[in-house]
């Protein structure tokens, strides 16, 4: 079984409110240098049969549709072995 | 990158600009030409075309909108009136309250989470502006057909939306209403409401005025939030390497509005600020234009003090950007530094950006050259005025002439049964409760009614116990059948909802969703619903105190049914006196109050078993709903009721099933002799409402309504653990319940 | 001479003007904490009241555990100080480990507001003496990160010990394990509940109950009678 990792985050440009809340609390915490923190989510998709063109394909498209919403989201599918 | 300033748009009078992408006419193009005696900057540009679009210069609809004030009835209630942030009105022992309802359609249909968290979050800042704390939300919402799947999508979405920021915030959630119907399938309504509270020295207006006064803008920062429209001056016509798109989507964060709502109520108690607005539509450019129109005129505006999100921003997105979550005060140079340090304590960023002025012009510098330069009335205040054509559409007639009244009834007590059980299990009259669980409606701890109730309530004074109430009413269906008697209806349910609940009407805010005034069956619908509703505001004497119009709300060539939602603020001066829907106590009698006539046009029954739609809606008589709301109200103080339901949608069926329900007792009714059963049950004649008396008060009650000459006739008794319609049919509550209460989770959760 | 009840609160937390109007109706004195106090001001008992400190944003109560006030409520807690975390409160209490487990998303994913009943386990902790085990109330509950969860070793020695304080009754609401809805520490010192007592002290408002007074008028008489 192979497992093909779909990551979804906030496009650049939309507002991420809780990157920004866990950035701010960044240096209270003793923890400096981080000018930006945004929050994303990650989706482990575990694929019966081979990883091929045709699997990543409907993938894609399943992230598309589905996994992320593209008005304001953007992803990026990676396989694992 | 070519910075248009002022001085080189007076030298390139050639340049050519998008004005037509803007949105902007070639004549609104000419008259800023003629305004400004040369070619607009881009800067200035983007701020004439957003704040003369439809949505911010009412240009459409402000011929008709002015009969409000027109019409406006005499009350000493009003302390502030049509043209700020939203209206404010006197309840008494030195409180005001301030109410409005706004739209946020068309955001919602395209990202239906932050299009309605962001409704919220807009709603709210006009609330706070005005100096009041906001204490309850309400969210009147319109979709497609229920069993659509785009349904499926946009309303959990909505709804999840809403909760999430409204939760988020600390408002309850203490009304609303939810209706499908397939004419809002591309295009669903979502409405926002909110209320806030204050004494009457604690109101704020929306004025720059005191030259050497700061501007100060706080709260989030500025990024490229719905400046999609924008963006073709600063990718196309300026600067090519921009990236070409902007999102239109704005993404609110709930904290930092609960931070900004409790850091802003500081600074009042403090009275530090001169002047504040909020930053909504149209952002910056609208909030510096109308504050500095409603002062004294000038200001001047560093643009490149603004804290960014995103630093690539162009001055012309600057000014256009609607990210939430923002507020800009003027402060008199002394309290800066108090205001500056009450925002660090609650980390919220706060930039001075500016000063009042002596002069009359709006200036805007970017890096020290002069980028606007405008008169900021003709920005904010002199917008284009329209003259729509509007015709009454040729199918009117067709459409009221095809009467209700003649579809097959019911003709035996099992069917009427049945019919019953089809009624209050369609969408538009099951139980709403999946939706509204979503919403908090405990929050703050004084919410005394809460939905399903005919009205929200919420008490205002821990000492005197003085409350208020509030509920949106609006109803298609009628008004498609006729707009001017539409409207009417929504402002008399609204109206009897909160006397129902025991307070005494006030004042009124209106949101008016409707097609595209492009179209003159739109625009006669429009000019009809707004001449009703003024009509009526006068002759019940509860002035409009502001609102919001939404236009272009269609898909294709299809208009959604015109859709006036009618908000109405009550006072009560004791909640101990409210009046709830539930039965509470068996033996108690059932009134029903007014007359029932055959009146089925529009009805719910007539959506649900025939799907039909035609006829005229029911009839409006005011002088009548005065009348039975100052008997409900009278009864209630008087503690001569227990309960009390207005009967709108649905008719008695669905008020009975209502109350029951909720207070868990059957009823036993009788079907007076003057009356046909299914009449009786479904008709939806205006101006009734049914009340439970105890015994022991049945005879002041009756005295008290002949006395004033409202009709009653006793229907039954609270009695039983079912509705039993004598000689028709009887219908276990347990049924009952089921029927009702499973049809929403079934169609979404 | 009047007992004080701190109530602390965070950027973000709603129910703090509602848990001091609590503690006022049941008769103490409540004393605003600010999350930057770093002394609870002679509080003899403190309240972590609901809301979505932070926004919620990381975790429910992740942020807010390391205010500065915290340090102090943490301290004083472990020293034998009565502490009530209600809602956002119980998951802050959870996430300084003075609780064990967490609260995840409500099984269903959405926000819940309703009416709900509670069945008082343990009637022996600071803030459940005025209530009666076995006793049946009804309080509101509204939250989306509500589901209790802990490892079946940290459910077992709870339940042994006895320090299952609340259940939910009749309907559980969210998923929680073993319908746990409150739990006490070793001590009985330290309460954390999803359900909010403070919104059921008045007649009329909200649900028009009155069984979550009982909550503060337990404290009130047990540091009265110290």
């Amino acid at each position: 079984m192979a497992r093909v990792v779909v990551d979804v985050m906030l496009k650049p440009e939309i507002l991420d409110p809780q990157g920004q809340a866990v950035q701010r609390a960044l240096p209270r915490l003793g923890y400096q240098g981080i000018s930006d923190v945004r929050q994303g989510k990650r989706f482990e998709l575990e694929v019966e049969g081979p990883v091929d063109d045709a699997a990543l394909t409907r993938i894609r498209e399943m992230a598309e549709t589905f996994l992320a919403n593209t008005v304001i989201e953007d992803f990026a599918v990676k396989v694992e072995s | 990158m070519t910075l248009d300033t002022v001085s080189h748009a007076a030298g390139t009078p050639e340049t050519a600009l998008p004005w037509a992408e803007l949105g902007l006419k070639e004549d609104e193009y000419e008259r800023i030409r003629e305004i400004l005696g040369r070619r607009p900057t881009g800067a200035e540009l983007a701020m004439y075309s957003v704040m003369w679009s439809e949505h911010c210069s009412y240009k459409s609809s402000k011929v008709h909108l002015k009969q409000f004030g027109e019409k406006a009835p005499e009350t000493d209630a009003l302390l502030v009136g049509i043209g700020e942030n939203a209206g404010v009105v006197d309840v008494g022992q030195g409180y005001a309250v301030t109410f409005k309802v706004e739209s946020h359609n068309h955001p919602s249909y395209i990202e239906p989470y932050q299009g309605a968290a962001t409704g919220v979050g807009g709603i709210v800042r006009d609330i706070l502006a005005m100096g009041a704390r906001p204490v309850a939300v309400m969210d009147p919402l319109r979709f497609g057909a229920a069993d659509h799947p785009d349904t499926k999508r946009v309303l959990p979405g909505v709804v999840a939306g809403i909760g999430g920021y409204g939760n988020c915030l600390g408002l309850p959630n203490i009304g609303g209403e939810v209706v499908f119907d397939p004419c809002y399938q591309g295009n669903p309504l979502v409405n926002a409401l909110c209320v806030g509270v204050m004494k009457h020295e604690d109101i704020h207006l929306a004025k720059a005025s005191g030259a050497g006064n700061k501007v100060i803008l706080y709260g989030a920062r500025t990024g490229g939030d719905g400046i999609g429209g924008v963006s073709v001056l600063a990718s196309e016509t300026f600067d090519s390497t921009k990236p070409a798109k902007r999102p239109a989507v704005q993404v609110g964060d709930p904290f930092q509005e609960k931070l900004l709502i409790e850091c802003t109520l500081e600074i009042f108690r403090e009275d530090l600020v001169a002047g504040i607005q909020d930053l909504g539509g149209a952002g910056l450019s609208c909030a510096t234009s109308e504050l500095a129109s409603a002062g004294s005129g000038g200001m001047r505006v560093e643009l490149d003090t603004v804290p960014l999100r995103d630093s690539s921003l162009s001055p012309e997105e600057i000014l256009m950007s609607e990210s939430q979550e923002r507020m800009c005060a003027i402060v008199e140079p002394g309290k800066v530094d108090r205001f500056l340090e009450i925002c660090e304590k609650w980390d919220v960023i706060a930039t001075v950006i500016g000063e009042v002025t002596e002069g009359e012009q709006l200036e805007i510098f970017w890096h020290g050259d002069k980028i606007v330069d405008v008169p900021p009335r003709s920005v904010a205040h002199e917008g284009p005025t329209y003259h729509r054509p509007y015709a009454r559409p040729d199918w009117q007639d067709a459409l009221q002439a095809d009467d209700a009244g003649a579809l097959p009834r019911p003709e035996s007590g099992e069917e009427l049964r049945k019919h019953v059980l089809q009624v209050v299990a369609s969408p538009n009259q099951a139980s709403k409760s999946w939706i509204t669980d979503q919403y908090d409606r405990f929050v703050q701890g004084n919410t005394v009614l809460a939905q399903p109730e005919d009205a929200g309530m919420v008490r205002i004074d821990e000492e005197s116990n003085l409350g208020v109430a509030v509920s949106t009413d609006g109803n298609g269906r009628y008004t498609k059948l006729d707009p001017y008697t539409g409207a009417q209806l929504a402002l008399a349910e609204s109206y009897r909802n909160v006397a129902a609940a025991g307070a005494k009407p006030l004042a009124v805010s209106d949101c008016l969703n409707f097609g595209s005034p492009e179209d003159p069956a739109v625009m006669w619908q429009f000019a009809e619903a707004t001449r009703g509703l003024a009509d009526a505001c006068l002759e019940l004497g509860t002035p409009v105190t502001g609102g919001n119009v939404s236009l272009y709300n269609q898909t294709g060539e299809t208009a959604i049914h015109p859709t006036p939602v009618v908000a109405v603020l009550g006072v009560i001066d004791d909640v101990h006196r409210r009046t709830p829907m539930g039965f509470a106590e068996d033996g108690q009698l059932i009134y029903l109050l007014g007359d029932t006539r055959d009146e089925l046009g529009g009805s719910a029954w007539s959506q649900v078993v025939h799907d039909h739609l035609g006829g005229l809606p029911p009839r409006v008589d005011l002088e009548r709903e005065r009348l039975l709301a100052e008997i409900l109200v009278a009864a209630s103080r008087d503690g001569m009721i227990d309960a009390a339901h207005d009967l709108s949608d649905g008719g008695l069926a669905q008020a009975l099933t209502e109350s029951c329900l909720k207070g868990g007792h059957g009823a036993r009714i009788v079907v007076p002799d003057s009356i046909d059963p299914f009449v009786l049950l479904f008709s939806e004649s205006a101006g009734r409402a049914i009340v439970t008396v105890p015994r022991s008060e049945e005879v002041r009650f009756n005295d008290m309504c002949g006395a004033r000459g409202l009709p009653v006739t006793r229907i039954g008794i609270v009695d039983g653990d079912g509705i039993d319609v004598q000689g028709q049919f009887v219908l276990p509550l347990a049924e009952l319940r089921e029927a009702h209460e499973a049809t929403i989770p079934a169609l979404l959760a | 001479m009047t007992v004080r009840i701190g109530v602390v609160t965070f950027p973000g937390t709603l129910d703090d003007r509602d848990t001091q109007r609590a503690v006022r109706i049941a008769g103490a004195e409540p004393v605003p904490l600010w999350h930057r106090d770093k002394d609870l001001k002679q509080a003899e008992a403190i309240v972590l009241p609901g809301g979505f400190s932070y926004g919620d944003y990381l975790r429910a109560g992740a942020i807010s555990r390391f205010s500065p006030v915290m340090e102090a409520v943490v301290a004083a807690a472990r020293d034998g100080m009565p502490v009530l975390g209600i809602c956002n409160g119980f998951q802050l209490l959870t996430e300084t480990h003075l609780l064990p487990g967490a609260m995840l998303r409500n099984n269903h994913l959405h926000f819940v507001c309703r009416d709900q009943k509670l069945r008082v386990e343990n009637a022996g902790t600071a803030w459940t003496a005025d209530y009666t085990a076995g006793q049946e109330i009804s309080i509101p509950l509204k939250n989306i990160d509500g589901r209790y969860v802990a490892d079946e070793r940290t459910l077992d020695e709870l339940e042994a010990e006895g320090r299952v304080a609340f259940r939910y009754a009749g309907w559980n609401p969210n998923g929680s394990l073993r319908d746990i809805a409150g739990i006490a520490n070793a001590a009985g010192n330290v309460v954390g509940l999803m359900p909010h007592p403070e919104h059921a002290v008045e007649p009329l408002i909200g649900t028009g109950g009155t069984d979550g007074l009982g909550f503060f008028t337990s404290i009130l008489r047990k540091l009265v009678n110290v």
